[in-house]
């Protein structure tokens, strides 16, 4: 228990920790002050005011049409004022009302419904960096000061010290992160009400909007975990950022490599998209290679439909890997 | 006296893709409670490693080791909280101020956060306490490091050259903490190069070369087994010194002649028997000193390790290390 406590004491200590949650704040807050400043709610008499402007937009178009057509009309065939017009006067453009839509001149209304599902995955993306880099300087900067081999003088137990480290970050991170989707959804639940709308909310809705954020909770940690397995591993901060950079590069190898030989559905080798449709529950692949054609010798798109399941296993085989190399290598690792 | 501290043929092995560096090969060490031990050795024999794989840092491949009466590795978490100890050079996470790091550790190990006041301020640094690490010099993060080991009360204190980069008054200041410890029944385990020092504070010593023990015993026994042997002999003004000489050698004694009308003699049976030869031949003396060796000669002869002039010596050159210490497969 005690080790515990010391833990959330240098987690918070931390100046990292606090500027970066302090700056996860700020840009959530900029992004709900901004979507809050830019949408308004819709209200009959601004439908009216709309469909005025629609209107009026349409007549001086016309108009300037008018004036336009008398001026070919008048211009001498064969002079200088004639090659600026087509042949035919009648060819020149005409305005029709169907290319004036009122709900052009509607000012932008907030969707609940249709919008908050990428305010949630915008939400996971800030607070998955936060909790990436947040968890590799936490283990980073201590086994590249020194601190950790100090540490070890006190608590000799290496998977305890590693482990309570581990838990007590994401422990802390699962908090923050409910806390913070918690006043994020308020946030846009308020905006809707005020800015925007919240018809078609049913209850259905709203339980696939909390499964949406319990998955994003999950991607947040599993993030933060591989973060910090990273830095443990590489005992550096540094290693888990080369690590990024590292695998960004192993992915291009990867999807490069997986079309040249011909493998259908390249990107399901990215991880990042493993991520989105974890968020998103499904996204469908399409293969115009064109193997299989159809009868008529049109080209039909083989698909492949990827589930939140399929990249929950797969993203689950990536952490487990990695953090149970980081616990092993803690365990029979020299500390010099 | 039970022995606090217990190590029997200890070996290490470093390993990397230039080969395998033995740097432990069958180490051997004894500590007895409320002792300062002394722990001496040339550059790369093997201390800190000794001392690193003591405290669980290092994983040996071979050997047995035991702290307090309890086999470590494995039983290392009982008696953690009774050994304090500092590493070679100790390092600490710079943004945390001195009384943030410390309160970490006692968290961490369940000691009383309101001993930390009282160790900063034992070792000096009490007024700098709220500042940064980062900004402390050699000393201070020295000094910082053995607050840390003192944070325990431990029963045994292993310090790895604690007095490196202390300005003499700190030394000093550090030759009296010890002695104070060790009077209260701590048992100090001390690794330095300053062998005046270690010749003052402690009672026993083990000599480490080439990741062998080559000697160990009380300071006195140690100086003992290898006193040269040697005595300064004086002969009284226009004495023969060449026939002194001839006289002593015929005896089978090594002699050395100095400048005026000294000599060292050594494998004699004892000054008595030079006295008693020359005195025969009517030569007396004014003078007869026993030479005694301080730890530095006898270090450095054991260790193999006396400068030779126009001789550059390598790390791994001493007296065990021939074809043992190199790199090698
Ligand atoms: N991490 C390491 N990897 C490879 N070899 C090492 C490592 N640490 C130490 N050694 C080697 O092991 C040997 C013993 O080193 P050690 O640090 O124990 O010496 P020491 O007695 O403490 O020396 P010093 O008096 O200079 O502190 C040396 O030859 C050293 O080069
Ligand atoms: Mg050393």
């Amino acid at each position: 228990m005690s080790l515990v406590r010391a833990e959330t004491r240098r987690l918070f200590r931390r100046r990292l920790t606090s500027v970066l949650l302090i700056g996860v704040v700020l840009v959530l807050a900029a992004i709900a002050a901004g979507t809050f400043v830019s949408n308004e709610k819709a209200i009959p008499a601004q439908v009216a005011a709309a469909k005025q402007q629609a209107a009026r937009q349409y007549q001086e178009a016309a108009a300037a049409a008018e004036v336009e057509k008398l001026r070919c009309l008048a211009a001498a065939p064969g002079s200088a004022e004639a090659a600026n017009f087509p042949a035919n006067c009648a060819d020149l453009y005409t305005p029709r009302p169907s290319e004036f839509e009122y709900v052009w001149y509607l000012p932008e209304t907030f969707e609940l419904r249709d919008e908050f599902p990428e305010m949630i995955s915008l939400f996971a993306l800030l607070m998955a960096a936060a909790a990436y880099l947040i968890g590799a300087t936490f283990v980073g900067a201590e086994w590249h000061s020194g601190a950790m081999m100090n540490l070890l003088l006190w608590r000799p137990q290496r998977l305890v010290v590693l482990g309570t480290k581990l838990g007590v970050f994401l422990g802390w991170l699962a908090g923050v992160t409910v806390l913070l989707g918690a006043a994020w959804a308020g946030a846009f639940r308020l905006i809707a009400e005020f800015r925007g709308d919240t018809g078609r909310m049913t209850s259905g809705v709203w339980q696939s909007f909390g499964l949406m954020g319990l998955r994003s909770l999950g991607l947040v940690l599993a993030v933060g975990a591989i973060g910090f397995a990273l830095a443990s591993l590489g005992r550096h901060t540094g290693m888990a950022l080369g690590a990024l950079i590292g695998l960004t590069a192993v992915q291009i190898g990867v999807y490069v490599l997986a079309g040249f030989s011909g493998l259908k559905f390249p990107e399901a080798y990215l991880v990042p998209l493993w991520g989105y449709v974890w968020l998103y529950k499904r996204e469908v692949l399409e293969d115009w290679s064109c193997d299989g054609m159809t009868a008529g010798g049109d080209c039909a798109a083989e698909t492949f439909t990827m589930t939140w399941q399929m990249a929950g296993v797969g993203s689950a085989v990536v952490l487990a890997v990695v953090v149970g190399a980081a616990m092993w290598a803690m365990r029979v690792r020299d500390v010099n | 006296m039970t022995p606090v501290l217990e190590i029997s043929g200890l070996r290490k092995t470093y390993r990397s893709r230039k080969g395998a560096r033995n740097a432990l090969d069958g180490f051997d060490m004894v500590v007895e409670a409320g002792q300062v031990h002394g722990f001496l050795g040339p550059n790369g024999s093997g201390k800190t490693t000794t001392l690193r794989t003591l405290l669980g840092l290092i994983r040996p491949d071979g050997g047995r080791m035991a702290l307090l009466g309890r086999e470590v590795p494995w039983h290392l978490p009982e008696v953690a909280g009774r050994v304090g100890a500092i590493v070679e050079s100790p390092q600490f996470f710079g943004r945390f101020t001195a009384e943030t790091t410390l309160s970490l550790l006692a968290d961490a190990g369940g000691v009383d956060r309101a001993r930390v006041p009282a160790v900063l301020d034992l070792v000096g640094l009490r007024d700098r306490a709220k500042e940064k690490v980062k900004t402390y010099s050699l000393g201070m993060k020295q000094r910082l490091a053995v607050a840390s080991a003192l944070l325990k009360e431990p029963t045994l204190l292993i310090l790895d050259e604690p007095a490196n980069g202390l300005d003499p008054g700190g030394i000093r200041e550090m030759r009296t903490l010890m002695r104070d410890l060790s009077a209260s029944g701590m048992t100090v385990l001390l690794s330095s190069h300053i062998l005046a020092e270690i010749q003052l504070i402690c009672d026993s010593v083990t000599i480490i070369s080439a990741g062998r023990r080559i000697t160990a015993g009380s300071v006195a026994e140690v100086l003992a087994q290898h006193t040269s042997g040697a005595v300064r002999v004086r002969l009284e003004p226009d004495t023969d010194q060449e026939e002194a000489a001839r006289i002593l050698r015929e005896a089978g004694a090594q002699v050395t002649v100095e400048t005026a009308g000294q000599l060292t003699v050594r494998d004699v049976t004892g000054p008595a028997q030079i006295t008693r030869l020359l005195a025969q031949r009517e030569i007396y003396l004014c003078e007869l000193t026993p030479i005694a060796a301080d730890l530095e000669d006898v270090f450095l002869e054991l260790t193999g390790t006396t400068p030779v002039e126009g001789h550059h010596r390598q790390v791994d050159e001493n007296a065990l290390a021939v074809g043992q210490n190199g790199w090698g497969r």
